[in-house]
């Protein structure tokens, strides 16, 4: 039996976070009044199973935080006490203790018990707190008989004994707890010649006189819950008697040893029809359990791999494409035909396998309830958080870069964008600010916007404030000008440093993640109405829409999303300065102009200006004019690393393989623009 | 220094039984080198490489290597040698070292030989054109001479420009 367990654990960690997010979200909803009975019990399930697994895999440590969280919880489940303020900042606190156990653990570490002391004396004092109404009510009903027991109805799902569960093991617990009256319904039961040997077709009713708690029960069939039907009900007096009457033909347990023995068919019908209560959890579970089952676990790096073979698929299919080109389409019509569809196919599997790595924002959102929170308790502020969108996909990848970005933000958001519930109050609007983070996909790109109801920027501040650092010389003209300062380094117009965020780093390091990204974000902002920061950014970072520009025999890729128009400059649009021609009018406005060919140090002689081609690109509120000998065409480019074998190289984003096996570069626009910027700096 | 480590993995290996090392040669113009048969990928004829911006000479480029972007090296223009014509016979060896894949262009690949740990001397002070400390000893079979190369040290070296200059910490957000 030496099963290696440490191999799950990994597994159980997953489990556990996934598991304690559920929490998190419960008990907020819980504390805003937005839940009903089911979330409680999905908080409870999700503790007692960490709770379950953490015994298992040997982490007495989690395993003790967890009981104390799930007697409290199971306390307000029984409704034996209401969960308030100081219950919901106990479970939370534990929640955290266990998620910095489980990450302890992860790495294989020990947690220090100081911390632990405080959250369990916590939970163990409201436990007693709250024990005190409890014994109150049990005495009073120990004496009435609707308490003398439970009425347990366990109804398996026909693979039990194949995942290697006892039913009666779970009876003899069972009557470990108190004298217990089983019934066994064998109505199931096909005839011999249709029977499969381990299949389960029975269904158990016990009444359990005694004095066991309904935990203590459900504790028992806590390894089958998700591969059973259970409901416990109270016992009461008429129902012992009426059942005790019924049972007279039962099958007791000992008897019951032999599961395939047929019972008296009298009580059969009486016993399917179930108590009402059993109709509401039953569909609740059958729908987790299925959801486990249409879902694999399956680490990332072999998607990766999955990835990457594709994307090899999707670059020998354009090369047989190219080669094939040339051939006559009556002779080889077959030929031809079939390669189109191979064309399809490599398409669809290509888009089936990215959406394997998609995620939904939400798993990003999902933290920030709770960050408002206790942002907005520490800052005594009242903030109401609104989500939408939360299952728009993006790429894994993205999805884990975002997050930094984001909670910062968000943090910006709660402790400069909303004021206090007095100046709010002051200025007509409610005393709670709303924030809203917002997700949708539009044109190809997902859209977030993180939206706050509060001062605003004041244009007055931000410009003084850069004027002060020494940012500007000139006011700028519009208000987009003096929001994108905001986004330069060692900008901060918080008035004070305070503990949550406004240490002078922030904005600019905020659009350098985004821009590595490839996405882009905006600001919009009206005083004393409130700040909108929107950003954009591509589905995937795999997979690029590029526009392919050759310059001598060397072709480079510039993303779709950073140029905007290319056309064959007039002379009469060229101005020179100092000669040189170095500014290009485009639809009346002057951009510099920046040939490709120096910049990237391709060998050759340039042909004439009015000859070339200019592509406009934009990048950082930039602009500039890329002059290229010809335009190739648009196409989508599997972005592979340069880095992986080689370093960075100014300028040069990364590479893809063009449909005859070469590499091309894949041109940084940013990066390009900034070393414009540079050049005329210095 | 490392003559001796050599040295003395190849005395282990004669613990063993097996006291000698491979090596792939290759020439470039009058030279021959040997280079660890066991960081040797595979050999390949020498394809059109795109060209990297900034780069030193002997960069040649980048090509793709079956889905992975690789950069070529011209051993002659890092050695200083003359420059050589590149024709239907010029190879490639793919080196897969610890830290990269990395292609070197040599004039012809020539063998695989064994050497044992006495046909391996110290290396010279002064005298061939490669960096002394990237050569690890000096092979001599019959009457030729091995330039034995620590191939690895050698790419991972700052001069060969495969590595960003300085390495630049990922930006932390506050």
């Amino acid at each position: 039996m030496g099963i290696d367990v440490s191999r799950f654990r990994e597994a159980f960690f997953d489990e556990s976070e996934e598991g304690l997010a559920t929490m998190e979200s419960g008990l907020l909803a819980l504390e805003s009044g937005q839940a009903d009975e089911d979330t409680l019990h999905a908080v409870f399930r999700a503790a007692h199973s960490i709770k379950g697994g953490a015994a298992t895999f040997g982490f007495p440590d989690i395993a003790e935080v967890t009981h104390h969280l799930e007697s409290l919880l199971d306390a307000a489940r029984s409704g034996q006490r209401a969960l308030g303020g100081a219950e919901i900042d106990a479970l939370l606190g534990a929640a955290d203790c266990v998620r910095r156990q489980i990450e302890a653990a992860r790495a294989g570490e020990q947690i220090d018990a100081a911390l632990l002391d405080p959250v369990l004396r916590t939970l163990e004092g409201l436990q007693q707190g709250g024990a005190e109404p409890a014994p109150v009510v049990a005495p009073a009903t120990a004496d009435t008989p609707a308490q003398a027991g439970w009425d347990i109805h366990f109804v398996p799902e026909p693979d039990l004994l194949r995942t290697g569960n006892d039913p009666i093991a779970i009876l003899r617990e069972l009557h470990r707890l108190g004298a217990c009256a089983v019934r066994c319904d064998a109505s199931a039961l096909p005839a011999l010649d249709a029977l499969t040997p381990d299949a389960l077709y029975l269904d158990w009713r016990v009444a359990l006189t005694g004095e066991a708690s309904e935990s203590a029960v459900r504790e028992i069939f806590a390894w089958v819950e998700d591969d059973c039907a259970l409901t416990v009900a109270p016992l009461d007096a008429a129902a012992v008697d009426g059942d005790h009457a019924d049972t007279a033909p039962a099958v007791e347990v000992e008897d019951a040893a032999e599961p395939g023995e047929p019972p008296v068919d009298a009580t059969a019908p009486s016993s399917v029809t179930a108590p009402v209560e059993a109709a509401a959890p039953e569909p609740a579970r059958a729908r987790v359990s299925t959801i486990e089952q249409a879902s694999i676990r399956v680490p990332v790096d072999k998607v990766d791999a999955l990835i990457n073979l594709v994307g090899e698929l999707v670059i020998t299919q354009a090369a047989i494409a190219q080669d094939s080109a040339g051939l006559d389409p009556v002779e080889h019509e077959r030929l031809l035909n079939g390669l189109a569809e191979l064309e399809r196919n490599t398409r669809h599997l290509q888009e089936a396998v990215m959406s394997v790595r998609m995620m939904p924002v939400g798993t990003v959102f999902s933290r920030f309830p709770r960050m408002v929170r206790d942002l907005a308790g520490k800052l005594g502020k009242q903030v109401r958080l609104q989500m939408a969108g939360e299952a728009t996909e993006l790429d894994k990848g993205l999805i884990e870069r975002l997050v930094d970005p984001l909670t910062h933000l968000v943090r910006n958001a709660v402790d400069h964008g909303i004021e206090t519930p007095e100046a709010r109050r002051a200025a007509g609007k409610p005393a709670a600010g709303t924030l809203s983070l917002a997700a949708r996909h539009e044109s190809g790109q997902v859209v977030l916007e993180i939206t706050d109801d509060g001062a605003g920027l004041s244009r007055e501040r931000i410009v003084a404030k850069a004027r002060e650092r020494g940012l500007i010389t000139a006011e700028p003209a519009t208000d987009a000008e003096v929001w994108q300062l905001i986004f330069e380094p060692g900008f901060s117009t918080a008035d004070q440093v305070t503990d949550v965020s406004g240490r002078g780093v922030g904005m600019d390091v905020v659009r350098k993640n985004i821009n590595a990204l490839s996405g882009r974000m905006d600001v919009s902002s009206s005083l004393g109405e409130g700040t909108r920061l929107s950003i954009r950014l591509p589905l995937t970072l795999a997979i690029l829409d590029g526009m392919q520009v050759a310059v001598g025999d060397q072709i480079f890729v510039l993303p779709l999303g950073e140029v905007i128009e290319s056309m064959q400059p007039r002379p009469a649009d060229i101005e020179g300065v100092a000669g040189r021609p170095s500014l290009l009018r485009m639809r009346g406005e002057f951009v510099p102009i920046l040939p490709l060919r120096d910049l990237m140090h391709v060998d050759g002689e340039a042909p004439p200006l009015t000859e070339a081609i200019a592509v406009l690109v934009e990048a950082e509120g930039r602009r500039a004019a890329l002059i290229v000998d010809e335009l190739i065409g648009q196409q989508q480019a599997v972005v592979k690393s340069l880095t992986t074998n080689f370093r960075r190289v100014d300028g040069i984003a990364g590479a893809t393989i063009l449909g005859d096996g070469r590499v091309a570069l894949i041109l940084d626009v940013a990066d390009i623009v900034r070393g414009m910027r540079r050049a005329q700096a210095a | 220094m490392q003559a001796q480590a050599v040295a003395e993995r190849a005395v282990e290996d004669a613990e063993s039984g097996v006291a000698t090392r491979e090596f792939l040669t290759f020439a470039l113009a009058e030279e021959e080198y040997g280079v660890d048969i066991l960081k040797v990928q595979e050999i390949r004829g020498y394809d059109t490489v795109t060209r990297i911006p900034d780069a030193p000479a002997f960069i040649k480029g980048v090509v793709n290597l079956r889905g992975t972007i690789v950069p070529v090296i011209d051993l002659r223009l890092k050695f200083n040698l003359p420059r050589a014509e590149y024709d239907a016979f010029t190879v490639m060896i793919i080196l897969n070292l610890a830290e990269r894949v990395v292609g070197v262009v040599v004039d012809r690949v020539s063998d695989v030989m064994a050497l044992t740990t006495d046909q391996i001397l110290d290396p010279p002070e002064l005298g061939q054109s490669v960096d002394a400390s990237y050569v690890t000893g000096l092979g001599s079979v019959d009457d030729r001479m091995l330039i034995l190369l620590d191939i690895e040290t050698m790419m991972a070296s700052q001069e060969m420009a495969l590595v960003s200059k300085a390495v630049t910490a990922t930006p932390a957000t506050a």
